[in-house]
């Protein structure tokens, strides 16, 4: 080997060092480390200091390294009603978001995707658009939309079906509202793709053999556009379990969402090693949900 | 063969778009609603500007939007370089040590809440400061550092789908023709992901620029992003100058976007126009 091309070797190596090195690093620093971080103060204790926690590695006087772990704030999370309260309202306030944006979304998706051509760029633009406005402004709209003397109540009591305004905003249904508005777009993209990718030839065949276009869609359409049902549903639900922007603006006092339980012993109660216990349980049922999604995704694909 | 259009369908299309659009329409409207009561429209001295007035003599929200402006710059840009490293790393380098856990740290980020990116940055830099003395307090540059890494994911997803389409022929000729890998990867490759790479830049310059909760860990007392002096406003109610600011966000938006799609049509169809006269030269 020349001294030339060992030269080169050795500066594509540098370069691939590098590349991967990098972003490698500052994944490793601001994404991995800090989430041992979370995990170790969660066996911590609560102490009236900055930062309010004690550490669980001290050296004592004799120079032996002692670790204190403690597992209270796990037991004091998992045992407490209104954490377990707030975890399943979670996932059932997602759940339910998730099937609502599913219902809206598929019919807005197959529309656009089987709108004439020119008409398909224009309508997939304005799915996109709301997403690069801002998602704090939307939700913000609708506190004015759904207030006492807002439009909504208003239409309804011009309309007659009821007579005095009725509280919308600090309800479940106003968090629903907010939630399925603000992720829709989110469901649609991923279902655009899928129905626009069908192969029309498969209807156009079960047409040919007398299939009525409804049977059709249930035996063909649906099942080939899976892939992108479940994108979909996995961008709108894993947000909206950890959601706090869309409770604390929309739902009541009463609305227990596990973001907003995060949140408010992080800045209000100044608990970190609870609130991190809390992130601690709420990242392993994510990472659960996800591994559960991809394992059903699997075997559905295996089955085709 | 003709599609059959079903009138359900019509019917969801018309009512899901004003179900997008209605909420955002209602903002412009009131916008120009001269009473102070949001929602109770004043006939009589509307429409008006006041509140546009009103919203640019308010330094405290021109202060916030430059900074939220110089974070989401900064921050995409950053992750922009970040993502694509990421992506040629995650594309051409089939195996190198620890590529599976490399994978995963690309991608964990966009899945993760952001109540719990929030909460571990802020501990990181807690630490940090106590052990390095880094950061002393926090502001604009631990804010860009939790942007960075949160946009970084969506950065890799776009610029890894582009790259994996290109033809690695083009970039082995030039390296059979002699040019050295970097000068490889800045004239055919770079060329070939610009658009992707653009693309990355503006989805991180959005998500960074709109970003809430994450930036509400890691901020300091001296640094107030527009998000976050909307969400304080907010939190205490509707405020008609928030109408305004969302009236001129909206627009600005529209704009950029109807621009690009504008672009992207002129493109499609002087490709296929191109596409059509080259086949017709056969």
């Amino acid at each position: 080997m020349g001294i030339r091309t060992y030269w080169q070797q050795f500066r594509s190596d540098l370069g691939r060092r590098w590349v991967i090195g990098v972003p490698y690093g500052w994944l490793l620093l601001f994404f991995l480390v800090p989430l041992l971080i979370v995990l170790k103060i969660s066996f911590s204790n609560v102490v009236l200091a900055m930062p309010p926690v004690e550490p669980i590695l001290t050296w004592s006087h004799d120079q032996i390294l002692q670790i204190r772990v403690n597992f209270s704030n796990y037991t004091f999370v998992l045992g407490d009603r209104l954490y377990l309260a707030a975890f399943v309202n979670s996932l059932r306030v997602a759940a339910i978001s998730t099937l609502c944006t599913l219902l809206i979304g598929y019919p807005m998706a197959y529309g656009i995707a089987r709108a004439p051509g020119a008409w398909r760029n224009v309508l997939f633009l304005l799915v996109a658009l709301p997403f690069f406005t801002s998602f704090l402004l939307r939700v913000y709209a609708w506190i004015g939309l759904l207030s006492r003397s807002g439009p909504v109540n208003g239409l309804l009591i011009h309309l007659g079906l009821i007579n005095e305004p009725v509280q919308f905003l600090q309800t479940d249904f106003a968090v629903y509202l907010g939630m399925v508005y603000s992720y829709l777009p989110f469901m649609v993209l991923p279902l655009y793709s899928a129905i626009e990718k069908l192969d029309l030839t498969l209807l156009e065949a079960a047409a040919d053999l007398g299939c009525r276009p409804t049977k059709a869609f249930f035996a063909i359409t649906l099942p080939l556009t899976r892939e992108g049902i479940f994108a979909g549903c996995l961008l709108v639900f894993i947000p909206a379990v950890g959601e706090y922007v869309i409770p604390a603006l929309l739902g009541g006092p009463d609305t227990l969402m596990i973001g907003r339980v995060v949140w408010d012993e992080f800045f209000a109660n100044r608990d970190w090693p609870v609130a991190s216990a809390l992130a601690m349980v709420l990242l392993l049922v994510l990472s659960g949900f996800v591994l559960l999604l991809q394992k059903v995704q699997a075997q559905s694909e295996e089955a085709q | 063969m003709k599609v059959r259009r079903s009138p359900f369908v019509l019917v969801m299309l018309v009512v899901g778009f004003a179900f997008l659009y209605l909420p955002i329409l209602s903002m412009i409207v009131y916008s120009f609603n001269a009473s102070r009561l949001v929602t109770v429209w004043d006939a009589a001295h509307s429409p008006t500007i006041i509140w546009y007035r009103e919203l640019f003599a308010n330094d405290q929200v021109l202060e916030a939007a430059r900074l939220s402006l110089q974070i989401a710059a900064v921050s995409a840009t950053g992750a922009v370089i970040l993502g694509a490293l990421a992506a040629f790393a995650l594309v051409r380098y089939r195996r190198f040590r620890g590529r599976s856990l490399f994978g995963l740290l690309t991608t964990a980020p966009m899945v993760l809440p952001e109540v719990i990116t929030g909460l571990s940055l802020l501990l990181l830099f807690v630490a940090l400061g106590q052990w390095t003395g880094w950061p002393q307090a926090r502001g604009a540059s631990t804010i860009t550092i939790a942007h960075v890494t949160f946009c970084l994911a969506y950065a890799v997803v776009v610029i890894q789908a582009r790259l994996m389409t290109v033809d690695r022929s083009l970039e082995e000729a030039a390296m059979d023709l002699g040019a050295r890998p970097w000068k490889v990867f800045v004239v055919i490759t770079l060329p070939l992901i610009l658009p992707a790479i653009a693309s990355a830049w503006v989805l991180s310059f959005i998500l960074s620029w709109d970003d809430i909760v994450i930036t509400s860990f890691v901020s300091g007392p001296g640094s107030t992003t527009l998000p976050q002096l909307v969400f304080s406003k907010v939190r205490l109610g509707v405020s008609p100058d928030i109408n305004a600011l969302a009236t001129i966000l909206v627009g600005l938006v529209s704009v950029c976007v109807a621009t690009a799609g504008g672009v992207m049509m002129r493109t499609e169809r002087r490709r296929l126009h191109d596409a059509q006269t080259a086949m017709g030269a056969h």
